[in-house]
């Protein structure tokens, strides 16, 4: 990344005769100083990026709880932090932790315990575990039926505040705004497997509006739990290819079978490009659209001709002021479902024309499965380091080509390319739609 | 706190959806207000208390029967507000502006099955349940559909897909504060011409126990005797069921378009206080008075005030500070719809902006006194039971 952006003086568009510190629509252009992220490949971006790039798979088989009876045994669970006892809640909120204190401290930004903008969470729905449930049942002292009205009058007189406390929805931003000292009511976000994204989307929106000049950026799911794995296999949608956990996840594949439930977490810290520029710090990107468009076809199943995902990809070029010829890579949702990767094609296809079989896509969730609420940012943050290193993470386990699908998805092993510009996708149950444009380098 | 440029441009709240337990609709909610009526059911849970929702016509907004089948109770309250809401804003069906309509959602969960958890629970205090059965138990008795009626972002994936609204979706979660900045950055995005128009609010649905149980262990739940929001002493709050829905639009869309309003919104703003310093509530609300910009002497409050003990008091002290300024608490007539909360409170406000007319005290603590004069502006005001605080200025538009 050395050379770029070493440009200290303002300078003028030709068109808009602004300053290169804002876009051709006069908005303030929103750059990224700092980004990190933890998955089941590794903690923080170095280890991250050499397994990506290898191909490495960080699916195993579940150990966390017992899984007999179950269809889906495997995950991409993070069991190298610790959280005792298990809560998903909790460790959301230690994988948060971890991420934003890499993002930050590559940003050098604010001071320890003091960021100087808002928090932005993407955060899967939060409410009371089993373990909890159980404490409180066992804490009643019957013995015979229990039900709520048991667990009511065993949960006053305050022995179970710390329950209230950690199931509140706010109680992971809560606890990371008092961390890390960001500025403002915390906002925490659910647009399902679109709310990393959607997080980002919040902060550039607040920066270009003026109200800010930095905002942090995060989104972390910790959801490897029996019940939340029993919701998604009752659904269909996960994988149950067992035996060979690695190679379960297979995005565009034609014996692709359903995702793989993950964890993880990303930040990334957001600026203006005049404040990061007048501190003097390391541009790593810039975030130049972003498109969002509500599917209002079905609960789960996106509309079958991909049109709102087109719609969605228009809007962030429209955003960007690009045209879908300077698109270089396209870092898909590919979740490995057989309805997702289709309708995705069909969404590209239909705005990029034949690009669509040109322009290199690959799916990091072939490696790291899908991390849910996370996955928008830990997906943006694979981009960003696409970018700097000018290398693309392969799709790994494409031996069966989908002929209804075809993208160059990178097959299989890392490919060096000329990458100016990335576009990052993300679709959600509930219809959300989500596209991100970053590039290497502003204007 | 959020700072703004002065250029902003204006903002009209030109819808209002309203369900309660005092009624389905504007007229039916702002009668029972006059009327200081309030519906409470004392029985049902006791010693706990809840405001049940009254009566609903779901068919009359949610035409489908699949779809109501579809969604868990506070979905169907949430779907039917906000189609009240596009209704009252007159751009019900209106596909061209529903396609760029900007939705921002205030959303906790959904019910669980308690039966399954009483099942299970039962199963596992007797000692004759394992991993295995546990596992199995779930596979054979948690309902797909109810997953999805569980998922925070499903009462906006509802609302698209039954009324049509799908220019973006964003869902915030965080109790009381979600609601709050849920309306501030909706307002934000019009006032700085990031969008149009916006459908913005929440649902709560209070008849829930696995609810009840987490503001128990909190010690939050109001119980045995109701008292309104200023004679509780800090005894907590009666969950109350209900959906508000607010339409925002900037003045030149909605004048574009021949559109009334219900009032102006000038300003939104947020905090996130320290609760553990003694007096953090109270200095957060002056910082966020401040901030606002309201007439000292033209305004008058309608607060979404919890009654739990610390943040209620602290804001007792912050209005004692502003004693001019006559106070209405909305929880005592409606209970504590938390997401809604503060949507509740400003819909209020703007109601009361555009009939020209406070609704009267309902309180039994002597804050809330009656009025001569019918001020012009009201201040909507949030204090979260746990965290969080907000102010909303709405005007009447002349």
């Amino acid at each position: 990344m050395t050379g770029l952006l070493e440009t200290s003086a303002p300078q003028k568009n030709e068109r808009t005769g602004m300053t290169t510190t804002h876009d051709d629509q006069r908005r303030p252009i929103v750059v990224v100083t700092g980004m990190g992220v933890i998955t089941s490949l590794g903690e923080g971006k170095a280890e991250n990026w050499a397994k990506l790039t290898a191909g490495e798979s960080g699916i195993t088989t579940i150990r966390r709880f017992a899984t007999h009876g179950l269809r889906t045994r495997i995950a991409g669970t993070i069991d190298f932090v610790e959280v005792k006892p298990f809560s998903s809640t909790t460790l959301a909120e230690r994988l948060a932790d971890i991420a934003i204190e890499e993002a930050v401290g590559q940003s050098g930004i604010g001071r320890k315990g003091d960021f100087p903008g808002p928090l932005f969470l993407g955060l899967a729905p939060v409410e009371v575990e089993w373990p909890q449930r159980e404490e409180i049942a066992r804490a009643s002292g019957e013995m015979g039926a229990v039900d709520y009205d048991v667990l009511l009058r065993a949960s006053a007189n305050g022995r179970f505040s710390q329950v209230h406390a950690r199931y509140l929805f706010g109680s992971v931003a809560d606890h990371l705004c008092e961390t890390f000292g960001t500025k403002g009511s915390p906002v925490s976000i659910s647009t399902a497997c679109a709310s990393g994204a959607t997080a980002i989307q919040l902060g550039v929106e607040a920066i270009r509006r003026g109200e800010t000049e930095a905002a942090l950026c995060v989104a972390t799911d910790g959801s490897v739990n029996a019940e939340a794995l029993i919701r998604f296999s009752l659904l269909s949608a996960l994988s149950t290819k067992n035996d060979d956990p690695r190679s379960a996840s297979k995005p565009f594949s034609n014996d692709r079978d359903g995702f793989v439930m993950a964890e993880g977490a990303g930040a990334l810290v957001l600026e203006s490009l005049q404040a990061a520029r007048s501190r003097g710090a390391r541009i790593l990107g810039v975030i130049t659209g972003c498109g969002e468009l509500a599917d209002t076809f079905h609960r789960t199943r996106p509309k079958p001709d991909g049109e709102p995902i087109a719609d969605c990809i228009r809007s962030a070029l429209t955003d960007a002021n690009l045209t879908f010829g300077q698109i270089d890579y396209i870092n898909a949702h590919g979740t490995s479902t057989s309805e997702n990767d289709k309708i995705e094609y069909l969404g590209a296809a239909a705005v990029f024309g034949d690009l669509a079989r040109k322009i290199p896509v690959s799916s990091n969730k072939s490696m790291i499965g899908h991390t849910l609420s996370a996955a928008g940012i830990i997906e943006v943050v694979f981009t960003l380091l696409t970018l700097e290193h000018q290398r693309i993470p392969p799709t790994i386990n494409y031996d069966v080509p989908d002929p209804a699908i075809p993208f160059d998805v990178v097959p299989n092993k890392a490919r060096d390319a000329r990458v100016a510009t990335g576009m990052s996708n993300s679709f959600g149950f509930g219809g959300q739609n989500v596209s991100l444009i970053i590039r290497r380098e502003p204007g | 706190m959020s700072q703004f440029p002065a250029d902003r441009r204006e903002t009209w709240i030109t819808g209002i959806g309203l369900v309660s337990s005092l009624g389905d609709g504007l007229e039916a909610n702002w009668d029972a207000l006059r009327s200081g009526r309030i519906n409470i059911d004392l029985e049902k849970y006791a010693p706990w208390m809840i405001h049940p929702l009254a009566p609903l016509n779901l068919d009359s907004q949610i035409l489908k029967k699949g779809d109501q089948r579809q969604m868990q109770a506070w979905q169907r309250i949430g779907t039917y507000a906000a189609g009240l809401a596009l209704d009252s804003a007159g751009i019900k069906d209106n596909k061209e502006i529903l396609a760029r309509t900007d939705m921002i959602v205030a959303a906790g969960g959904g019910e669980r099955d308690l039966h399954v958890d009483d099942a299970i629970l039962t199963a596992r205090i007797a000692g004759d349940m394992g991993a295995g059965a546990f596992n199995e138990r779930l596979m054979n008795d948690l309902r797909p559909t109810l997953f999805l009626a569980q998922l925070s972002n499903l009462l906006a994936g509802n609302i698209s897909i039954v009324h049509g609204v799908s220019g973006s979706s964003r869902t915030f979660m965080g109790e009381e504060a979600a609601g709050v900045d849920a309306i501030r950055i909706a307002w934000a995005k019009i006032a700085a011409g990031q969008s149009e128009v916006a459908l913005v609010g929440a649902a709560h649905n209070a008849e829930r126990k696995e609810l009840l149980m987490l503001y128990e262990c909190g010690g939050f739940n109001l119980k045995n005797d109701f008292a309104s929001v200023w004679a509780r002493s800090g005894r907590g709050f009666a969950l109350g069921s209900g959906g508000v829905f607010l339409v925002l639009e900037s003045r030149t869309h909605a004048e574009g378009r021949g559109a009334k309003p219900f009032a102006r919104l000038v300003n939104v703003v947020s905090g996130h206080s320290s609760r553990s310093t003694p007096g953090g509530v109270e200095s957060a609300l002056g910082e966020l008075w401040a901030a606002l910009g309201a007439k000292e002497n033209a305004a008058a409050i309608y607060t979404a005030a919890t009654g739990a003990a610390d943040g209620t008091a602290e804001e007792g002290s912050f209005l004692s500070a502003h004693g001019n300024i006559p106070v209405r608490a909305v929880g005592t007539s409606f209970g504590h719809l938390t997401e809604a909360q503060f949507p509740l409170a400003l819909a209020l406000a703007s109601l009361s902006v555009s009939r020209g007319e406070l609704v009267p005290p309902n309180d039994t603590s002597g804050r809330e006194t009656e009025i001569n004069e019918m001020p012009n502006q009201i201040v909507a005001v949030g204090v979260g039971h746990w965290r969080g605080e907000g102010m909303a200025l709405v005007e009447a538009v002349s």
